[in-house]
């Protein structure tokens, strides 16, 4: 029981050199299955976390949610989805059909991607490639090609507003992210993402980082474009922008992809932040490790629903000034502070602990008079003048 | 032929290919994707090379930042989707002949090498020990240090000369 998954691997090659097939082609044939099973594995769970998410939100707005296909509604999914199949793919008079229809493709694959490098349990990760922070971000940026292309070929000018929304918002978000990234990769010394949780065995980087796990938490609300950061898709303002001309499959694409990167969210801040599969009893019981994952994983996704129950869409220039001018900056001067701390003591020392501890918490302080000295200024600031109201003023 | 051989054949035909077609379709959307479907070739031959460092700093750099760009200006562009006009202009020989010396020049320099000479194909490295080599040659006073530093200053100087062009002139300052 100790490696069960390196085990039914170790079987099916065995199986297939049985067969008479060549080693390294065996090999091959297993990596390729590999990666249909678990892409195919993260498709399907978006049925179920669709399911789930409208279940959440549901009981949040104080509603019953979908509730009659199936026990607890939970075929509800599964409905739609052979509804969304049935459904003709339309194609805009206009549109660049090619485009058109690669654009979804590359923004499910930015997500779906992104779980080849996840460990779920010790020894259980597709690739545990030496630069799986970086990988995570190259794959993260097709995404947002994909949302611009589907803007772009549709042929419709609220579609290009979204696709320009998206532009301006996911890459100024992923600069903070891809800087508090580096965090995790400073405290344990690898881009790996299998030598990251095991860096955290003394201690979870959420503790030696807290401002650092915060700042990855909002820009990666902000990189899934939902509520507060909905903008991209602002029904009431651009009549869902990028996906306006979609419809059949290639909607419902749009769809899982953006359900299955909240979750992929939790995925990644669990495996950066909170440790992964580390618990009690994980390195007797490797399956436990699976459960200690999802049910972390589950949680921060669970929060990231709450968030966007809870808060209105952030005006743009608001979106655009809180990343350029507050995120960004903390976020570099976490990095500063943190390679700072990183050398006082050695790793998993008490110094190094309280190092960290002190320099997040002085980070901190700063925020605070800063943001309060901002805020007085706001407050001492005129609402209306002569020459225009500041509403007139903010909107140019 | 072992299968990272198929692998390594189609990738460059992949790659060779879409190349072919950035310099021959007419739409210039259609030739920025090409454009991300080579480099995107480019990033497999490295992956194939074990040089995963190398692999996804190309997607990052060249296809999530420069491509975006290229197609962002683009689709800026007024009349993009319409206009399918002549894919070269009157300068087309400057650019075949720029492009046949900088080939040149590549195919010299790298016959140069050692290795190309010999028919036996070099062992690949161990790929964390050629990754922590080449993270220390960057910082390293002896190697790399300088030009790692001048040209992170090129950058900031480029950084900071767009936010002044963008930056809107004292007079429609307003009041901000």
């Amino acid at each position: 029981m100790s490696d069960p998954f390196g085990q039914i691997g170790e079987f099916l090659l065995n199986l297939l050199t049985g067969w008479g097939l060549e080693a390294g082609l065996a090999s091959f044939i297993l990596k390729a299955a590999g990666a249909a099973a678990l892409a195919t594995g993260c498709l399907f769970s978006t049925f179920l976390l669709i399911w789930a998410e409208r279940k959440i939100l549901a009981r949040l707005q104080d509603r019953l949610g979908p509730n009659r296909t199936g026990p607890f509604g939970v075929l509800q999914t599964i409905a739609d989805f052979a509804k969304l199949v049935t459904k003709e793919l339309i194609f805009p008079s206009g549109a660049d059909r090619p485009v058109f229809l690669l654009a979804p493709l590359l923004v499910v694959m930015s997500v779906v991607g992104i779980w080849a490098v996840v460990p779920f349990a010790p020894r259980f990760i597709a690739s545990d490639i030496n630069v799986g922070v970086l990988y995570v971000v190259s794959i993260g940026s097709i995404g947002t090609l994909g949302i611009m292309l589907a803007g772009w070929s549709s042929n419709n000018k609220y579609a290009l507003l979204g696709a320009f929304r998206a532009v301006a918002q996911l890459i100024s978000y992923e600069v903070p992210m891809v800087l508090v990234m580096l965090i995790p990769v400073m405290l344990s010394g690898s881009m790996g993402m299998v030598q990251i949780v095991e860096g955290q065995r003394s201690m979870w980087f959420v503790v030696l980082a807290p401002i650092a796990f915060v700042l990855f938490y909002i820009s990666s609300l902000a990189e899934n474009g939902r509520a507060p950061f909905d903008l991209i898709e602002a029904e009431s303002e651009i009549a869902t922008g990028y996906n306006v001309e979609y419809s059949g499959l290639m909607f419902g694409m749009f769809f899982v992809a953006e359900f299955l990167h909240a979750f992929t969210i939790g995925a990644l801040a669990t495996t950066l932040f909170l440790g992964g599969w580390l618990g009690p009893g994980v390195d007797r019981y490797p399956l436990l490790g699976l459960v200690y994952f999802f049910g972390k994983a589950a949680v921060i996704w669970w929060s990231i629903i709450w968030v966007r129950m809870s808060l209105p869409r952030i005006r743009i220039d608001h979106m655009l000034a809180f990343n350029w001018k507050f995120l960004t900056p903390l976020a570099l001067s976490v990095v500063v502070i943190t390679a700072i701390a990183d050398k006082i003591g050695p790793a998993g020392t008490l110094g190094r602990t309280l190092a960290q501890l002190l320099g997040n918490g002085l980070i901190l302080v700063v925020v605070l008079l800063v943001l309060r000295a901002f805020a007085a200024k706001i407050r001492r600031r005129p609402t209306l003048t002569s020459a225009s109201t500041s509403l007139g003023a903010t909107a140019r | 032929m072992t299968p990272l051989q198929i692998v390594f054949l189609l990738a460059a035909a992949f790659t060779l290919v879409s190349a072919l077609l950035v310099v021959t379709r007419p739409n210039l959307v259609h030739a920025s994707l090409w454009l991300i479907a080579a480099l995107a070739g480019v990033a497999i031959l490295f992956v194939l090379l074990e040089a995963g460092f190398l692999a996804a700093v190309q997607v990052v750099i060249y296809i999530g930042a420069i491509a975006i760009l290229i197609i962002f200006a683009v689709m800026l562009t007024r009349g993009v989707m319409s206009d399918a006009g002549p894919g070269v202009n009157r300068n087309w020989w400057g650019a075949a002949l720029s492009a046949v010396l900088l080939f040149g020049g590549i195919v010299a320099l790298l016959s140069q090498v050692p290795a190309a000479a010999s028919r036996l194909p070099a062992p690949l490295g161990d790929a964390d020990a050629l990754l922590e080599d080449l993270g220390r040659s960057l910082v390293d006073v002896d190697r790399y240090v300088l030009p790692f530093e001048v040209a992170s200053v090129l950058l900031l100087a480029a950084l900071i000369g767009s936010i002044v062009i963008a930056r809107p002139s004292a007079g429609e300052e307003g009041q901000k």
